[in-house]
């Protein structure tokens, strides 16, 4: 799939540019500059329902209806790939109400919109990264009021949040959150990252790029500047590591990204492929593939 | 070599063709028009407006028939198309007492001015599967007219007022600060009762009638007497700043229900009975009954009363009452999740080849 | 930890409380000194429990003033403390062991969580330190350490106690106050959960306020005596002065009633 060069002037069915009224994407844009201002911090916002399900990315997608203009090119992935069908799903809405350039190429990409995982591809400054986000709050796990959560944070109590890690430890001798791993950022709010596996918490820190997260059931919308610190959360004698894979990308050869594990057969052989569709699809181009 | 799988936006395409080819059923069966849905389903269509929080009979009707009968997803689709509406103000309060009454009846007295009216209801109705309906509904006829002719007046003396003379029933609340509006401004807790009403008006009937069910059943009950329930068609007024005074735009069908619960006193107040209060667009009684017992139940703070069952939990209600938040979450699960599974599965096997090696050395 | 000795932990004054038009609380004032322990008595109904809520910030006073002397932030008035404030200037300083111990434990959690909460809440973040701490304190309420990754719900009801006083006392706080902690346990238990107290109390020179309604706890464990009713501080003293020789009538037919309060 590569980048289709459909940029209209008009849209479809009479709807405003992306959609959105621009009374909304005022009123979103004001959330996401308070968001942006307090790191970490989560930022309520009176979402709108959308033509997609509250689930299917509907905080993404009223971010990305805010920031995105005639001459951004979109990248739209879900569980890394751009051909999964939420993601072609996303992909179509916004061609067809905002005509801007789409592309699969993360090097091409002025705006980028997630589910589950961060481009193996460093990004860069000026891109901006949009991530969907079904529970905005960290401590949800720990105590479902909400009337609690925003007071554990006004306090800044994550005390009780170290808990859970603790008794991981004890019990498993590690910390065994494979994904949505808490983060503190900016030295100061506890923020979920979102279910990214965990291989892809470091690539929030001091990223380059600007980093925004919508919840759109939830109404909440939080932010990470560029080049702000995102600590994910561990002990002194048990500092955060992320581990390696014992299998190489089947496809490229790939030793460093997160790989999809494919049943091939009914005698349950397995593959692993990058589930980044663009990265293994570069790397192979580049002449790296077995 | 392996290729991985491609195809998603032809495969999506094609599920589209097979809803609508299923939508329109077997093509010898006349279709189902806009016209007949909105007509002849029109409780289905109350409904759809109500959670849809859209008063437009024509597009819920349109709603229904795109999502073939499919209520849940019908709301969804108003409610996304009422999005795109720009609003350019807000009505006048309504006055529910001036209602052209369709329909009135109160269980507290047995006769009270200007009499009980049962309007068009199933309740007294036996449930008995009318086959004759197979054939055709019967046409028109003289009795019909003379039904429609005997509707009930405006202007009916709204219940409550009788209690509220006396000084028997707990004066209606007065908004002493602007209204909250959930569609403006995310609901945040604790909420007060307006943002809490909204969130109801538009909430899951079938969520809102179980949680009513148990406060009925001992889950923090409250005494409800049906004090009034009145259906029928409302003037809705806008002040046009231009003209600075009020001018009636047109009408909405409404159904309210005023509840009489439990009588209160406290340290400054003597004895008087509460209120619980439930409205929904059209002829939606069992909703704006439900609703009325799941306010009153909320209002247990206000009261003094102990929190201790669901129907009294305001962030366990309103977080869950809204089908379009609740239906996405719960259907959000069949979208892919398995990059999160690959990592669970990767940290499960660590942990078991840990136990294994552990078990081997002992 | 060293105290000062010259300035009292805790003074109330003029402190008052209704609810409603039922008066809990008149003109309460006490205080009390670093390494004291000072005995609340009164049937039900007193305002016993309620003056202790009200010192713990549970509750809030319509009159008067709970001074807390901090360990960094001077004198601070309890009463009128935001809780941020209260989080910044007492931290872990205050503790308050409930009468039910389930109460005061997060359940679900194991033992060793449940009292490395306030360490971590304090700040620390070594795991092994957090567990070696919360290892000792168990051996110090004589609950057996390989228990320690055991969820209390599967304890007993004095392990509990015990544990919630582990929890408490972990940060070494200036004041703790106590409800009833022997309520509820049956005598044997009692007698060992009071053992237990006067060794921890003397070894970590606490200053405790602590309610009962048990005269034989309050002869064991208080260095000070205050006797309520219907909200009033009606006799105060040194315990077995007031116990051996009580001068209100209400105190005499305290102690000279063989029934329970």
């Amino acid at each position: 799939m590569n980048a289709s060069m459909a940029k209209a002037d008009t849209t479809a069915g009479g709807y405003n540019f992306a959609y959105l009224d621009e009374q909304s994407k005022r009123m979103i844009r004001r959330a996401i500059l308070k968001a942006v201002a307090i790191p970490g911090y989560q930022v309520p916002f009176a979402g709108r329902e959308m033509p997609l399900p509250y689930g299917w990315g509907t905080g993404g997608i009223q971010v990305t209806a805010s920031v995105i203009g005639r001459d951004d090119i979109l990248k739209v992935i879900d569980q890394g790939a751009d051909d999964t069908t939420n993601a072609v799903s996303i992909r179509k809405f916004f061609a067809k109400t905002a005509g801007v350039r789409t592309t699969t190429r993360t090097t091409e990409a002025s705006l980028i919109q997630t589910r589950h995982r961060i481009p193996e591809t460093p990004l860069k400054a000026g891109q901006i990264i949009v991530f969907q986000v079904p529970i905005p709050e960290p401590l949800r796990w720990l105590e479902p009021r909400e009337t609690m959560t925003r007071r554990m944070h006004a306090l800044a109590d994550y005390g009780p949040m170290y808990l859970k890690l603790y008794e991981d430890i004890a019990r498993f001798g590690r910390i065994t959150t494979a994904y949505d791993f808490p983060t503190v950022v900016n030295g100061r709010y506890l923020m979920s990252p979102s279910p990214i596996p965990r291989l892809d918490n470091p690539k929030l820190n001091r990223s380059p790029a600007l980093q925004l997260f919508g919840a759109g059931r939830e109404k909440r919308i939080y932010a990470i500047p560029p080049h702000t610190s995102v600590k994910s959360l561990d002990f002194e004698d048990h500092p955060f590591e992320t581990e390696g894979w014992s299998h190489l990308c089947a496809r490229c050869g790939a030793a460093d990204s997160f790989l999809d594990e494919l049943v091939i057969d009914d005698r349950g052989t397995r593959r692993y492929v990058c589930s980044d569709t663009d990265y293994c699809d570069s790397r192979v181009a580049a002449g790296s593939g077995r | 070599m392996y290729v991985a799988v491609k195809g998603g936006e032809q495969a999506i395409d094609a599920a589209h063709d097979l809803v609508a080819k299923d939508r329109r059923g077997n093509a010898a069966t006349p279709e189902l028009s806009v016209a007949q849905v909105e007509q002849q389903l029109g409780l289905a269509v109350d409904r759809v407006m109500a959670e849809g929080a859209l008063y437009d009979r024509r597009l819920a009707a349109l709603a229904i028939k795109q999502a073939a009968g499919d209520i849940v997803e019908a709301i969804f689709l108003l409610r996304a198309y009422r999005t795109t509406l720009p609003r350019f103000g807000a009505s006048e309060p309504l006055e529910t007492a001036k209602m052209a009454v369709a329909r009135r009846i109160s269980a507290i007295f047995k006769d009270i001015p200007g009499g009980q009216y049962l309007g068009p209801t199933f309740d007294y109705s036996h449930r008995l599967l009318d086959f004759a309906l197979e054939e055709g509904d019967r046409s028109p006829s003289e009795a019909d007219a003379q039904v429609e002719a005997a509707s009930g007046p405006d202007h009916l003396l709204p219940v409550s007022h009788i209690l509220e003379r006396e000084g028997l029933i707990e004066p209606e609340a007065v908004a002493d600060q602007p209204v909250g509006d959930i569609t403006r401004t995310p609901p945040t807790y604790p909420a007060d009762r307006d943002v809490r009403l909204q969130a109801l008006a538009r909430g899951d009937e079938g969520f809102l009638l179980s949680l009513a069910y148990s406060t009925q059943r001992g889950y923090g009950r409250n005494h409800p007497f049906a004090g009034e329930i009145r259906s029928g068609h409302v003037a809705v007024e806008i002040v046009p700043p231009e003209l600075g005074f009020a001018i009636t735009i047109g009408e909405v069908e409404l159904t309210e229900c005023q509840m009489v619960n439990q009588f209160k006193g406290s340290a400054d107040k003597p004895p008087q009975f509460t209120r619980g209060y439930g409205l929904a667009f059209g002829r939606s009684e069992r909703k704006a009954m439900a609703m009325s017992l799941v306010d009153r139940a909320l209002r247990a703070a206000e009261f003094d009363e102990e929190i201790s069952a669901p129907a009294q939990d305001e962030e366990f209600v309103l977080s869950h009452a809204d089908n379009v938040e609740a239906s996405g979450f719960v259907q959000h699960l069949k979208l892919p999740h398995y990059v999160d599974f690959q990592a669970e599965l990767d940290v499960l096997r660590r942990l078991r080849d840990e136990v294994d090696l552990q078990e081997a050395a002992e | 930890m060293t105290v000062d000795l010259e300035q009292p932990v805790l003074e109330v004054r003029g402190l008052a409380k209704s609810f409603g038009d039922r008066r809990v609380l008149s003109d309460i004032a006490l205080s009390l000194w670093p390494g004291e322990v000072l005995a609340i008595v009164g049937e039900s109904g007193s305002g016993k429990t309620t003056l202790l809520r009200a010192i713990d910030g549970q509750l809030a006073p319509d009159d008067g003033e709970i001074l807390f002397h901090s360990r960094n932030q001077g004198v601070v008035d309890l009463a009128t403390l935001s809780e941020s404030q209260r989080r910044r200037v007492i931290g872990n300083d205050l503790g308050y062991v409930h009468q039910n111990p389930r109460d005061g434990l997060r359940l679900d959690l194991s033992a060793g969580a449940n009292i490395g909460e306030p360490l971590l809440q304090a700040g620390m973040r070594h795991y092994g330190r957090i567990r070696q701490v919360a290892a000792d304190w168990l051996g110090k309420v004589e609950i057996d350490a390989a228990r320690i990754d055991e969820p209390p719900i599967r304890f007993s009801g004095g392990m509990q106690q015990r544990l919630q006083i582990a929890r408490n006392l972990v940060t070494e706080p200036r004041l703790v106050l106590m409800d009833e902690p022997t309520g509820g346990l049956d005598v044997s238990v009692q007698a060992r959960l009071l053992d237990l107290l006067r060794r921890l109390v003397a070894d970590l020179d606490l200053a405790v306020v602590i309610v009962t309604h048990d005269l034989g706890v309050a002869r064991l464990l208080a260095d000070r005596l205050m006797v309520m009713q219907a909200g009033r501080i009606i006799e105060t003293g040194l315990t077995d002065q007031v116990l051996d020789d009580p001068h209100q009538p209400y105190t005499q037919l305290l102690v000279s009633s063989v029934l329970q309060l």
